[in-house]
């Protein structure tokens, strides 16, 4: 059989085709959800990456002359209040939004996989402790603790990134745990104890690799909250803090505008809904390709 | 079953408890001084001094902590540093709008997440279930208060049909306030009945995949009989869970959505009161969502006990 792949890349194709990463990439090309998702989220990092080194305007500079420009050949989106060009403001926006994602679910699955894979794995007191902890911080919402950071040390970027981070490790610990206890219950879990496997090595051998799946839908969703919740903070102008510009904030100034310049206020929605769809479709693709009880039934 | 449920009882209040205290020691102890944050940095100090009296800010620490539980127990909160009026009072009034918001919201979501994950898990793979789970990924995908400007762009710069923001109140009757709090709580709902609507599909599928799901098949029952009675009882435990998760992130929402339509609820309340370095009042607004969130959390847990007996005898 002939492979794409490999054909593109000028491979010959009779070198060993069954190898799993292969396999891998040859169904990901063709999965219809991975390819979108993939391509809007290359498009955001694309878009991130193009403002550290070009933007149409200055994201910066204030030029009250030209404020509130409709769509031109020099403005391709037309400026906001204080003249800015929103082509400009966009492509550095997309900047916090990732930056924050990242530390934020890295924050939350780090600390959250391994808490619950323990809490599962030991049950008794470390369980409960684990939980009760978890169920601790959950009374904290990403809002909440932003607005008690805020109200302390002031509104921010950093502000925002450790309040979203936070809020992430509960939610892994609950899904870890919840998922990794039914994996538990489960004959082969006995049949691997009964021929004297560890619990360490029942976590790493039978249970992380039949709740990953679960951990990566879970994790895109994360991503995917993080960026709405990164938004909705810099809306309310308790995260990233202006001239840094962010989509969030960008929805805030075109609220007030919204009977004089009502597509201000559809540009940064729609470019955050455009980064969460991909993570989404990525995540969902994912799944898909990475669950082999799925992909026997297609 | 009621050991289990007082066991849960006591982790309760020691988590309330907890909370309690990481809000008192990062609202009220880490700020240092109260009153000098209310006059700002160059106000005399007598009068600072004299405002920490007057707000009773110059008792220790534990004292005031105390004072605050105290409080809590017998429904007085103090009073607001910069109105003076009882902040219980404050937040009553304040909740007369958003705990409709939420209850409005919470069942739209239920209901719009529940038909629509059922409907696609039993048309796996079909038009209909390609078709809903696009909306759906197009809807997890919206930022709530994105949605909600689109929705104000629609229904009140174009059509005029609905106002901007604002709330009529319940005194001209039920149907003016919930007018108002339509927009809000569509705006709410749709992005939380979408990831909903996912997490029930794919639990039915899940299930769907079990070996009794095969054996009732086996000895003669129909596909609609086996969902009903077989499928969805095991499918509610993760669907449980997010739907116990999602309410925070409800309360959250309605933080943002009031803000959004200018709505004077608990959220509205708290902002105003961090502009105006009203730390009482931000105290005790936190401490309710919290209380909330935890609250409901133990709800989920043992309604879990109920539903998979399994749980209840690891746990007990």
């Amino acid at each position: 059989m002939s492979d794409p792949l490999t054909a593109a890349v000028g491979l010959p194709t009779t070198a060993v085709p069954s190898r799993p990463a292969t396999g891998f990439w040859r169904r990901a090309f063709r999965h219809r959800s991975f390819v979108l998702g993939g391509a809007l989220v290359c498009l955001v990092i694309g878009s991130a990456l193009l403002s550290l080194v070009w933007t149409p305007w200055s994201a910066y500079e204030i030029d009250i002359a030209s404020k509130l420009r409709p769509p031109s050949w020099s403005h391709w989106l037309g400026t906001d209040s204080f003249g800015r060009d929103i082509v400009s403001l966009l492509l550095v926006g997309a900047r916090s939004t990732i930056l924050v994602g990242i530390i934020a679910v890295g924050i939350g699955l780090t600390f959250g996989v391994c808490l619950g894979l323990i809490a599962a794995a030991r049950r008794g007191w470390t369980e409960e402790l684990i939980m009760r902890m978890s169920d601790f911080t959950f009374a904290f919402p990403a809002v909440l603790s932003a607005i008690m950071l805020a109200a302390v040390v002031g509104p921010g970027m950093v502000t925002s990134i450790t309040a979203i981070g936070i809020f992430q490790i509960p939610i892994f610990v609950r899904v870890t745990r919840g998922s990794a206890n039914a994996i538990w219950a489960r004959e082969f879990v006995l049949a691997a104890r009964a021929s004297g496997k560890g619990a360490f090595r029942i976590t790493i051998e039978h249970v992380l690799p039949n709740i990953l799946s679960i951990l990566i839908v879970q994790a895109t969703i994360q991503f995917a909250l993080a960026i709405l919740a990164e938004a909705a903070l810099s809306y309310l102008g308790l995260g990233t803090q202006p001239p840094q510009p962010s989509w969030g904030r960008m929805l805030n100034d075109a609220q007030t505008l919204l009977f004089q310049s009502p597509m201000l206020a559809v540009y940064p929605g729609a470019a955050i809904a455009v980064a969460v769809l991909g993570l989404n479709l990525l995540g969902d693709g994912l799944r898909d390709l990475l669950d082999p009880r799925l992909a026997r039934e297609r | 079953m009621s050991v289990f449920v007082l066991r849960r009882l006591v982790t309760l209040l020691a988590t309330l408890v907890g909370a309690s205290l990481i809000i008192f020691l990062v609202l009220d102890a880490l700020p240092g001084n109260a009153a000098q944050m209310l006059m700002g940095a160059d106000a005399s100090p007598d009068a600072v001094r004299a405002l920490s009296v007057k707000l009773g800010l110059d008792q220790p620490l534990t004292l005031r902590y105390l004072q605050w539980l105290r409080g809590m127990a017998v429904g007085d909160l103090g009073n607001s540093y910069v109105y003076g009026t009882p902040v219980a009072g404050l937040i009553a009034e304040r909740l007369t709008l958003t705990v409709p918001l939420a209850i409005i919201s919470m069942s739209l979501t239920v209901t719009l997440a529940l038909s629509a994950g059922i409907y696609t898990a039993a048309n796996h793979n079909k038009l209909g279930d390609v078709g809903v789970m696009s909306l759906t990924q197009i809807g997890i995908a919206l930022p709530n208060f994105w949605f909600a400007i689109l929705l104000i762009l629609l229904f009140s710069v174009r059509l005029q049909w609905l106002s901007a923001g604002g709330f009529a109140g319940w005194e001209d009757g039920i149907w003016p306030g919930v007018r108002s709090l339509l927009l809000p709580a569509f705006s709410l709902s749709v992005v939380q009945a979408a990831i909903l609507a996912r997490v029930t599909r794919s639990a039915v599928l899940e299930v769907l995949r079990e070996d009794f799901v095969r054996t009732a098949r086996a000895k003669g029952l129909g596909k609609r009989e086996v969902l009903w009675s077989h499928v969805l009882r095991n499918a509610m435990i993760p669907v449980m869970t997010v739907m116990g998760l999602q309410f925070a992130n409800l309360l959250a929402g309605t933080i943002v959505i009031e803000n959004v339509f200018y709505l004077p609820g608990l959220g509205r309340l708290i902002f105003q009161s961090i502009a105006n370095r009203d730390l009482i009042v931000v105290r005790n607004c936190v401490m309710l969502l919290a209380a909330m969130v935890v609250i409901v959390n133990f709800v989920v847990d043992v309604l879990y006990a109920f539903i998979d007996p399994r749980i209840k005898v690891h746990d007990l």
